[in-house]
């Protein structure tokens, strides 16, 4: 690296609806992460797995829906899920950069999903609260599906840690690399402030500390260090994005953007 | 082209019924009724609105489902169909009544066990024994808890050697 990277300023926007931005948030992350999962389909180490991940996938496809659903309600221009999955561009994204990476191998998939899956599970339990109906509506349903992901994700992490010397050389190697795309996940913006205040989104400083708890126990059970010293990454959630989601979104939404309109 | 006379309103039974009657397109021995999947029936001035709840968040069957109980109803002369989703309560495979279980069994699926409460990642894994639809054996292991659909694990009978499918419970 000779020169530091350029700044890329996000367009000029309207004054942000924070809710709508909230929910493109929670949408962008299910919806690039869903997507970036699929990939395994057809290429899953075992066919278990293959099954497992393309479910995890269409869960998570499915959740994203519904949130840009609402987020195309709340913004109230007639952008609908489609709309806002495929004919938005990079910086228009909400994710956080933990969900773009590229797979990776199986070990980096298994412990980037369980890191996200242990978030959403608690987020959500904090969500069944929330004083947006809707939302809390739709966390009922969403829960049960986080539950068994964190577990799949969370047994697989213990399998490869506490397993054979390369399993466990690969699972330290991915969590060495993806730690410091976490405390994206529990950022506070002026966002996050005001939906907290509204009693819509949670105190994340509250999820971030369960998160911890949950995270780090299944960490030690599987006998993984966490790599304190990692420099923490962020800008996702303000449309500064790494290299990797714009080719990923290339991808995802030619079909949509060569055939606008279409259906199926 | 068959010339209707005016019908009168069909009442929530006979939209019950007729509701009775759509399958689930992945598991065509239920119903939409038996999978519990609907949970309101509304008529007002001919329309009629059905509350429905999804069973998994991407279940790509959703959206036939829908089209279909608006077709169903709409074949019994009904103009005016609504189709509404509902998250809350979310849709919990307790709802599958006894009959509906011995369907699945029947069908070769394993009805789904009860519900239990477990930490976010267990160390050994809470589960009840689950009995083979094909020998009736218990002696059965868990393969993975994601199937050929959203809806189903993948189990292995030890007595009879065959894999199949349990619907999952949550």
């Amino acid at each position: 690296m000779t020169a530091p990277a350029p700044s890329i300023n996000p367009p000029p926007r309207e004054p942000a609806n924070a809710l709508f931005e909230y929910l493109l948030r929670l949408g962008d992350d299910r919806l690039v992460l869903g997507h970036r999962l699929s990939e395994w389909c057809g290429h899953g180490p075992i066919l278990e797995e293959d099954i497992a991940l393309s479910n995890i996938a269409l869960d998570l496809l499915g959740q994203a829906t519904i949130y840009l659903k609402m987020a195309g309600e709340v913004e109230g221009k007639g952008r609908d899920e489609d709309a806002l999955a495929f004919f938005r561009e990079v910086v228009d994204f909400r994710n956080a950069h933990l969900c773009e990476l590229p797979r990776g191998d199986f070990g980096f998939t298994i412990v980037r999903q369980f890191l996200f899956d242990a978030y959403d599970a608690i987020l959500l339990e904090f969500l069944l609260k929330s004083t947006h109906e809707e939302l809390a509506a739709f966390a009922s349903k969403a829960i049960k599906e986080a539950r068994y992901h964190v577990r799949h994700s969370g047994e697989w992490v213990i399998k490869l840690g506490d397993g054979t010397t390369e399993s466990h050389r690969r699972a330290q190697a991915a969590l060495d690399a993806l730690w410091k795309y976490t405390p994206e996940l529990f950022t506070c913006d002026a966002i996050d402030a005001e939906l907290e205040a509204r009693g819509i989104a949670p105190d994340q400083a509250l999820v971030q500390a369960k998160w911890n708890e949950v995270v780090r126990d299944v960490l030690a059970r599987a006998t993984l260090t966490v790599p304190e010293k990692a420099v923490a990454t962020r800008g996702g959630r303000q449309g500064r994005h790494t290299e990797h989601l714009g080719l990923m979104l290339a991808e995802m939404q030619s079909t949509a953007r060569a055939h606008p309109g279409a259906k199926w | 082209m068959v010339t209707t006379a005016a019908r009168a309103e069909p009442t929530r039974d006979d939209v019950w019924g007729w509701l009775a009657e759509v399958m689930d397109p992945e598991v065509p021995v239920l119903s939409v009724i038996e999978l519990g999947i609907v949970r309101e029936v509304e008529i007002a001035h001919g329309a009629v609105t059905v509350t429905v709840t999804p069973t998994y968040s991407g279940c790509p069957a959703v959206q036939v489902i829908n089209a279909e109980i608006e077709a169903a109803i709409r074949a019994h002369g009904v103009e005016e169909v609504h189709v509404r989703t509902v998250y809350a309560p979310a849709w919990t495979t307790e709802w599958i009544a006894p009959e509906a279980r011995a369907k699945l069994k029947a069908y070769g699926i394993a009805p789904p066990g009860h519900l239990l409460t477990e930490e976010l990642v267990p160390l050994r894994r809470a589960s009840a024994a689950v009995q083979c639809p094909y020998c009736d054996s218990m002696n059965t292991k868990l393969r993975s808890e994601f199937g050929s659909t959203a809806c189903k694990s993948i189990l292995f009978c030890e007595e009879c050697r065959q894999p199949f499918e349990q619907f999952k419970a949550i």
